[in-house]
């Protein structure tokens, strides 16, 4: 297909899950039913999915959607009734079809309510962002099982448990009170920066860089309901930035650049204004969020478009914010990699030091990536060996595995 | 919990990818037994010899009946095995995608069933 034809054929399927999700989230947040709401518009939208795109998209894509589904409905509650006479959820949910298709132009936008449903604290914490996923984008199981790595029916499984416990736990469809709001908005950031960081990490997979490509439309769609969260904008912001990069992260061989070697040529220019400007809009009433941080702490990384470096001793300085915030090993050692920029190999290694002995490190690839590279530029060489070595050993890219490979072997030139 | 890796591909296609290595481990697999070993999470891990050296053993009706070659003859062959240490399933998943030979075969994570006593 020719790529314009392609261009249509997404436009269309993203009119169709635009308007999918709303009306999921519209049904579900009455009955919070969400199985239910899934099922009741489920033919339609695969109907959407297949027909617009060849067809064109309908004027009001919502009454056509809702057209179907209500006919669709009606048969299939006819049958069910024979068998199964009052079954009250059947009965229930084919009355807010008929009502939502009588006023389709009034349906209001409930999808914040429904990711905060999906992304409450009694949702276990791994499946929220495959339930967003689901609910708001009309995704398949079997589309987010291949980009979580998980069987398709385990996937499956647990989609119908998160659902089950919405209904039966009665955890609320609502925007959460202004003194919730920010932890709970955390949860609804976090799950979706989860799927993009899945899109980011698995790389040459279809699966997940349309997962990227979903997490970011996800992000703006929070934007846009919610224009005064800063964290919103900053998360936004952050996956714009890595976004920005992605082309500049393998070589014409499909070997891996580190950041600080990318082509700058190649980094995507608008994509990465559009990220200053929402890391500038978010930071208007001051910095304050762990997104935000990370976003500013990204925009020093690619000062070098402008300076010809990246700008260490910020970025030390916002490591050290990150990390009274998060306390996290990984921000620690995030942070021995800028120290080392800034002081030098040793004052690198002597961070890195500190988090030694966390379990956590043990198999934890960037630790002995890190390690190893400055143990290299120490001159320690058999230090370095042995971290590289372990850092091959716990890649699960090749890619990576051959680039790491490349500064081992390099250790001997040296 | 322990779990089994079992290492399945095309024997030939094994062979092209880790060659026998007369003088110690192909290097990608040393680097990944190191960072199992490291990490706490190495039991036990063997390469297999292939197939034509197997031996299938079973009793039917109390006779003892040996049959040349492995249990089924398949397109791909058990290669290899590692047996580890892991957090869950999901951690023994993180250790299956960075054996070698997820890049080329299949790695089979099977928990181990615990026998009481």
């Amino acid at each position: 297909m020719s790529e314009i034809g392609n261009e249509a054929r997404r436009a269309a399927e993203r009119v169709a899950r635009d308007s999918y999700g709303r009306l999921v989230a519209f049904l579900a947040a009455r009955t919070r039913d969400v199985a239910g709401a899934e099922d009741a518009l489920a033919e339609a939208f695969a109907s959407a999915l297949k027909s617009w795109p060849d067809d064109g998209v309908p004027d009001n894509p919502d009454a056509w959607l809702l057209t179907v589904a209500r006919r669709r409905q009606t048969d299939a509650a006819r049958r069910r009734y024979t068998r199964t006479a009052g079954e009250v959820h059947i009965q229930l949910m084919a009355e807010e079809l008929e009502d939502a298709a009588a006023h389709p132009d009034a349906i209001p936008d409930r999808r914040l309510a429904l990711m905060f449903a999906c992304a409450h604290p009694a949702i276990e914490r791994g499946m929220r962002a495959p339930m967003i996923l689901q609910t708001i984008l009309g995704l398949t199981a079997i589309d987010i099982a291949a980009a979580f790595l998980i069987p398709p029916a385990t996937m499956g499984q647990r989609l119908v448990r998160a659902k089950t416990r919405i209904k039966d736990a009665g955890i609320p469809f609502s925007i959460p009170e202004r003194e919730d709001l920010p932890d709970r908005l955390d949860a609804v950031l976090e799950a979706i920066y989860a799927a993009y960081a899945k899109g980011w990490t698995e790389i040459g997979d279809a699966a997940a860089d349309r997962l990227a490509d979903e997490a970011i439309w996800l992000g703006r769609l929070v934007v846009s309901l919610l224009p005064d969260e800063p964290e919103a904008k900053g998360m936004l912001a952050l996956m714009l930035y890595a976004e920005a990069r992605r082309p500049a992260r393998r070589d014409a061989d499909g070997l891996y650049v580190p950041l600080e070697q990318q082509d700058i040529a190649l980094w995507d220019e608008p994509q990465v204004m559009a990220a200053e400007a929402l890391l500038r809009a978010a930071n208007r009433a001051g910095p304050t969020g762990r997104y935000q941080i990370e976003a500013a702490i990204q925009s020093a990384h690619i000062a070098r478009r402008v300076t010809g470096q990246a700008n260490w001793p910020t970025i030390v300085t916002l490591y050290d914010v990150l990390l009274q915030l998060t306390n996290s090993p990984v921000v620690i050692l995030n942070r021995a990699a800028a120290l080392g920029e800034r002081d030098g190999p040793e004052a690198a290694l002597t961070s890195l030091d500190t988090i030694a002995d966390d379990k956590r490190m043990a198999d934890y690839q960037p630790y002995w990536a890190a390690r190893g590279h400055f143990a290299a530029r120490a001159g320690r060489k058999d230090e370095a060996h042995e971290a590289f070595t372990l850092a091959i050993g716990l890649s699960s890219d090749e890619a990576v595995r051959q680039y790491l490979s490349g500064q081992r072997t390099a250790l001997n030139d040296g | 919990m322990k779990f089994m890796l079992l290492i399945h591909g095309n024997e030939q296609a094994m062979m092209a990818a880790t060659p026998v290595n007369p003088t110690g481990m192909n290097p990608e697999y040393a680097a990944y037994n190191e960072a199992l070993i490291k990490a706490g999470a190495m039991l036990a891990g063997d390469r297999l010899r292939p197939t034509t050296t197997a031996a299938s053993v079973r009793i039917r009706n109390g006779k003892t009946e040996v049959l040349d070659g492995p249990y089924a003859e398949t397109k791909e062959q058990l290669g290899g095995y590692y047996l580890i240490e892991a957090a869950d399933m999901d951690a023994a998943m993180d250790w299956a995608g960075r054996c070698p030979a997820a890049q080329w075969g299949t790695v089979e994570v099977r928990p181990v069933w615990p026998t009481q006593g």
